[in-house]
């Protein structure tokens, strides 16, 4: 089977998703809930690649989407990367005090958080769920109720007999890993890492820069992009 | 019934389980016809169908947890439903659901100390031109104010005593 990723025509598997192509390939697509051990569950949404052209474009989760014949996949589109950075934000916004996640606004060149911070203990993405489930073999904990009400819990919030207190789901927790600052930082966005001066390549027609981090593009608002990468 | 004392019927659980051929597919309709005997989940029966099920009982946790039509906390012998929907709320329901968390000294979704009534609250109930109305039973009761629902409240608890 044959896809274009960013411009460049390649061969990928049958059963690959666009992820799996795209890491082949070596294009780095930030990703949060996806884990190689464990099922893919598109929850945290920062995989988001777009596909097709024109008007018919749109966004996909890549962890989750399978790859089709002749499917034109975008991963650093500006469009992609401007969805990313919000969802970085939002995410910030809930947790500020997650290491992973301001590595990645850091990554992103995220330099302002316009939402609320709620200082929420978890984002949701499930990864201790499915960890305690697929590589414990416990299903000691899991979501308990709906929308804003949505929690991670034991049954009916008492130690469970399935728990063997292994600690994976503490392991594989982004949010539990804290900030250097630690549990009170003094601002929402820590942005300690963020480099200013990116290396950065030429534009090629139809071929974008991927580099990890690839904040130069994102620093002059995507102009390089423009010129270089065609819609 | 609503409101029966539980003592721990394993042989009814298992025979409503027996009922859908122990299948897990058939879980929510295994919770319903428990909800429907006992008027709620108790604990013991969720560990007991989770066992019989062979599914994780954080799964069955989890569903029971989802739909609002579940309860995990015994229900009271009344379920009152106040409608704050726009219109009842503009007409003041606000007021009469404070009136009634106040006579019965619960807040919502909770059930009084004698078991008697269960105070929930409602979106709309499909009757915007009696707003503000409060529900018991499936009993519409329209055009309510402070001093009305007190009466009517009145009239559910001594029905229980007769």
């Amino acid at each position: 089977m044959e896809i274009t990723l960013n411009g460049i025509k390649v061969q990928v598997e049958d059963d690959w998703t666009l992820l799996d192509a795209a890491k082949f390939y070596g294009v780095k697509i930030p990703t949060l809930c996806y884990h190689e051990g464990l099922s893919p569950y598109g929850a945290c949404r920062l995989c988001i690649v777009e596909i097709g052209e024109g008007d018919k474009s749109k966004l996909v989760t890549s962890c989750l989407y399978p790859v089709q014949d002749g499917i034109k996949v975008r991963t650093h589109s500006q469009r992609v990367v401007k969805a990313r950075k919000l969802l970085v934000e939002l995410l910030i916004a809930r947790c500020p005090t997650s290491k992973v996640l301001q590595d990645l606004a850091s990554a992103l060149g995220i330099e302002k958080i316009r939402f609320k911070a709620r200082y929420n203990d978890c984002i949701l993405c499930g990864l201790c769920v499915r960890m305690c489930e697929e590589q414990m073999d416990a299903k000691a904990i899991g979501f308990v109720s709906r929308g804003v009400k949505k929690r991670i819990t034991t049954p009916f919030d008492i130690k469970s007999e399935k728990c063997r207190t292994c600690g994976a789901c503490i392991y594989i927790c982004p949010a539990c890993l804290l900030r250097c600052q630690g549990p009170e930082p003094p601002s929402v966005l820590c942005s300690g890492c963020l480099n200013f001066s990116p290396p950065c390549v030429d534009q090629y027609k139809d071929v974008m820069c991927y580099l990890d981090p690839c904040v130069a593009c994102l620093k002059d608002k995507g102009e390089n992009m423009k010129k270089g990468g065609k819609k | 019934m609503q409101g029966e004392t539980i003592s721990r019927d394993f042989p009814a659980i298992d025979a409503i389980i027996k009922k859908y051929g122990e299948r897990k597919e058939f879980l929510i309709c295994i919770l319903q016809d428990i909800q429907a005997r006992y008027g709620y989940l108790p604990r013991e029966d969720l560990e007991r169908v989770a066992e019989k099920l062979g599914i994780p009982l954080i799964q069955i946790y989890s569903v029971a947890t989802f739909f609002k039509a579940f309860s995990l906390r015994p229900k009271g012998g009344h379920t009152i439903q106040v409608c704050l929907g726009t219109a009842c709320h503009v007409r003041g329901a606000e007021r009469v659901l404070s009136k009634i968390k106040r006579d019965l000294d619960i807040d919502v979704d909770e059930t009084t100390k004698d078991m008697n009534f269960t105070l929930k609250t409602v979106n709309c109930l499909g009757a915007c031109a009696l707003g503000p109305i409060v529900e018991i039973d499936g009993k519409y009761h329209g055009n309510m104010n402070t001093t009305k629902v007190e009466s009517v409240l009145k009239k559910y608890s001594t029905k229980m005593k007769e």
